[in-house]
């Protein structure tokens, strides 16, 4: 139980954050980041854990998202149900890429390079077949009422946002005490001996990938619903890629509160940068990028103090 | 479907042209595999910062890119080396997943710093010869693309020279081979690695001269260069020069068929797919070069 | 385990080829390891030891050959697969999941029997103190001194309930102190009704611990036979010491 604590801590000081803040364009930033935060653990699940390092998150964000919008949009469906499914879809995504890419044995930059070509097919394809709305994109009507999952207040919509990356920590730590979770790092560990000790590898990272996939498509539904419009550079760009795995690899890959740690320090000195820049485009990515070379070079696990705070799975 | 013959044959040969410099390109990058054993994922957005360079050299110094492209490629072997030596090889500390985050990182801050520096506006120079054409039998071949395909040729041919006749070509192919034993006889290792690496970015810069007077450049062009440089390099085997010679010339001849039969848009997917069953069937490449 | 005896066949190798392009690593290799003993394979460096416990724990498909364990064909089996039917293995090159506790590591290995954490947990303890790890059980694994890793590779398999353990090498690069050490651990392990086969070069422990050894030279089975047996044997003296030597030191003792 005592595990729980942080993570619910985590929850109720958020949840204050639409009662003491008026500002829209804090809550934008807050809904913004807990999203991210949201695809980022996904990535998380099979990246930190399980050390498979996708460069192609956004093949499972774009798929939740799009599948959320297409159900509603094309077949009236209603929000929550084609939310549902759009996390099912992604799921499928991922169990299949996986599947192929895994069975194949690629690992490294080799699974690196095909979850991204991946990746880069459904913006292709996105992009052009008339069933997303090809590059004019996709809207689904403004209907402001939480039985179409669309709420008035953006703060209703952080709790909601808030109560999903609520379950995905409590889901991972969940994860991180269970058989899967412990032969998911061996797996990052050691595949050879995870094999000897009767670790079944492949089954093993297909499982990971699903529920990695079912995860960021989870964040794709939510964006979808927040923003109400989708186009293939949204969906399935490789910021959305890149944004999920900077997170973890930022705040702590293989732990808890490494994603939604990471998202909010990087969307923090994001923010920070472009008050103090002004409106240069990009500015805030180069602040990312950087940011990503000194941890690798710097791992703070090997720095004392205050930001050893998190634990190793 | 029934395109005319000539059409089809000056779309393979306009693809063979094209394909070419995409072997350029895809050539930096299996050098620095065969060698360093890394896979650089800023290869694409230094292909990017390439372009400006030679966009920046016409538009505000009015140097023809042709005339650019061997002071261009001076330039990017210095930076090539320098961020191989200050930032790639202290920051990845030996470990491949190292590697593969810092060239990402990389490619976001040169991306994006020329997102800040350009804009997003796509750009291109107004080459006199832009619109030029060769008469080759019944086919009309772009100027541009002959000459780059004769610029890949003649640098094909020096980087084998290189490689051959020099004593440093020779350190690289033994460090290529048998790290340990280079380093044991002397060899500065870490030297080595950051000339390879200026030599893949130096090609680059001749690539992008190349290219631009045909094609737009824009913040994120690189990233269209790079999948399809990355499939030439799985394609031709990891590491094997040849190999992205030729599949450079396959990619563009199935690029340029793919365009003409499912349009612009949908013709990226040939590519994509190809790279995706490469990588699932054969990871060795077509011309099986290194496990 | 007790009952009719040892049976002969509890692992029978049949024939077992493994060629490498144009290696041969192991040639037309033929064994038995019964039930409940403490078998030995021993042979020159590069006599393709580690390759033939490689085919045998499905790490490598043979070229030709069979493996049986209890009557039942397991060759070309998965290592996962070989695992549940409870075949473990360690490795020469000790594979330690580097950033885990001593105890994850072990848990690993236990959660191929048990579903829940805290069984798996306490599993690691119970194994940790059967192999002398007991006292080191919160350590990183990567801290852990070569004979401690050692204890580890044998810890973690043990975790798996074998019915039969492939140890390879699991006493090189141990001072002779440690050696001393781990045979008892060896001992309690087939005492507690697990099969041992082993691989290993400390010909005192070998001479010590086995009923039964196998000596394999350029991929074949040259000898079989108690310790004593084989180590009199003079195809067995002319495989380590070369064309001839079996002669000479006749010869020499003879003198």
């Amino acid at each position: 139980m005592k595990a729980v604590l942080p993570i619910l801590a985590f929850a109720v000081l958020m949840g204050l954050a639409p009662l003491m803040v008026a500002s829209n364009v804090v809550l934008n930033f807050l809904v913004f980041t807990l999203i991210i935060a949201l695809a980022a653990q996904g990535w998380n699940l099979l990246g930190g854990y399980g050390g498979q390092y996708s460069f192609g998150h956004a093949a499972f964000f774009g798929t939740g998202a799009y599948v959320t919008a297409i159900l509603q949009v094309r077949y009236g469906m209603n929000a929550y149900p084609a939310f549902t499914a759009g996390i099912g879809f992604a799921a499928l995504v991922g169990l299949v890429i996986g599947f192929l890419a895994f069975r194949s044995g690629l690992r490294g930059s080799y699974f690196a390079l095909v979850t991204l070509a991946f990746a880069e097919v459904f913006r292709v394809l996105a992009n052009a077949a008339e069933m997303t709305g090809g590059a004019a994109g996709i809207l689904i009507r403004l209907q402001a009422n939480p039985a179409n999952f669309q709420f008035a207040e953006r703060g209703t919509f952080l709790w909601v946002a808030l109560a999903l990356v609520t379950l995905a920590l409590l889901a991972t730590l969940a994860l991180e005490r269970s058989r899967l979770g412990a032969q998911l790092v061996a797996v990052r560990e050691n595949e050879a001996a995870a094999q000897a000790l009767g670790v079944d590898v492949l089954a093993v990272k297909l499982r990971a990938i699903t529920l990695s996939a079912a995860m960021t498509g989870a964040a794709g539904g939510l964006y979808a619903q927040y923003f109400l419009y989708l186009d293939a550079n949204i969906a399935y760009g490789t910021w959305i890629s890149v944004e999920a795995l900077l997170a973890p690899i930022v705040g702590g890959a293989g732990t808890v509160f490494g994603p939604v740690l990471g998202a909010v320090i990087l969307h923090g000195l994001g923010e920070a940068t472009k008050s103090l820049a002004g409106s240069i485009p990009g500015i805030d990515l180069v602040i990312f990028g950087i940011v990503l070379i000194l941890v690798v070079r710097f791992p703070p696990r090997d720095l004392p103090g205050l930001l050893r705070l998190r634990r190793r799975a | 479907m029934g395109f005319p013959p000539e059409i089809i044959l000056e779309a393979v040969l306009n693809g063979l042209l094209t394909g070419a410099v995409y072997g350029l390109v895809a050539l930096g990058l299996t050098l620095v595999y065969g060698v360093l054993h890394i896979i650089n994922f800023a290869h694409g957005a230094l292909l990017t910062a390439a372009m400006y360079g030679a966009y920046v050299a016409r538009t505000a110094l009015g140097i023809d890119p042709y005339v650019a492209a061997l002071p261009l490629a001076a330039l990017f072997f210095l930076l090539g080396y320098a961020v191989q030596r200050l930032v790639i090889g202290p920051a990845s500390r030996g470990k491949d997943e190292n590697i593969l985050l810092v060239t990402l990182g990389l490619s976001i801050i040169i991306e994006n710093l020329m997102l800040a520096v350009f804009r997003s506006d796509t750009r291109s120079i107004d080459a006199p010869y832009a619109m030029d054409v060769v008469e080759f039998g019944p086919a009309l071949l772009g100027y541009p693309r002959v000459v780059g395909f004769g610029a890949t040729i003649l640098v094909g041919i020096a980087l084998y020279l290189l490689m051959t006749r020099t004593a440093t070509g020779k350190a690289i192919r033994a460090v290529a081979k048998e790290r340990t034993g280079a380093a044991l006889v002397g060899i500065d290792v870490a030297h080595i690695y950051a000339v390879t690496f200026g030599i893949g970015t130096a090609c680059l810069a001749i690539a992008a001269a190349l290219l631009l007077p045909s094609f737009y450049v824009s913040p994120r062009v690189g990233n269209a260069f790079v999948l399809v440089a990355f499939t030439i390099v799985v394609l031709g085997g990891m590491g094997s020069v040849v190999g992205a010679l030729l599949g450079g010339l396959i990619i563009g001849v199935v690029e340029s068929l793919s365009g003409l039969y499912l349009g612009e848009s949908l013709g990226q997917i040939g590519i994509f797919l190809i790279f995706i069953l490469v990588l699932l069937v054969r990871p060795t490449g077509l011309f099986g070069a290194r496990a | 385990m007790t009952g009719t005896g040892p049976d002969p066949a509890f692992l029978a190798v049949r024939g077992v080829t493994k060629r490498f392009g144009g290696l041969l690593a192991v040639n037309d290799a033929t064994f038995d390891v019964g039930e409940g003993t403490i078998t030995g394979l021993i042979g020159p460096n590069g006599a393709g030891k580690t390759t033939l416990f490689a085919v045998v724990a499905g790490f490598e498909k043979p070229t030709s050959g069979m493996v049986m364990l209890e009557g039942e064909d397991i060759t070309g089996r998965k290592p996962h697969e070989l695992a549940r039917m409870g075949l473990a293995r360690t490795f020469q090159i000790v594979q330690p999941f580097a950033g885990l506790t001593v105890r994850e590591n072990i848990a690993v290995g236990a959660f191929l029997r048990v579903a829940k954490r805290s069984a798996a947990l306490e599993v690691a303890e119970e194994v940790a103190t059967q192999v002398g790890l007991a006292d080191q059980l919160d350590k990183p694994a990567a801290a852990l001194t070569v004979a401690g890793r050692k204890r580890l590779e044998v810890a973690r398999a043990l975790a798996t309930r074998p019915k039969l353990l492939l140890l390879d090498e699991v006493l090189a690069g141990l001072n002779p102190s440690e050696v001393r050490d781990i045979v008892p651990v060896v001992q309690g392990i087939r005492a507690s009704g697990i099969t041992v086969l082993m691989i290993e070069h400390v010909m005192q422990a070998v001479m010590n611990l086995c009923s039964q050894v196998h000596v394999l030279a350029q991929g074949r089975i040259i000898c079989s036979g108690t310790p004593a047996e084989v180590v009199a044997a003079p195809q067995v003296v002319e495989a380590y010491l070369g064309h001839g030597a079996a002669k000479r030191l006749q010869g020499a003792t003879h003198a």
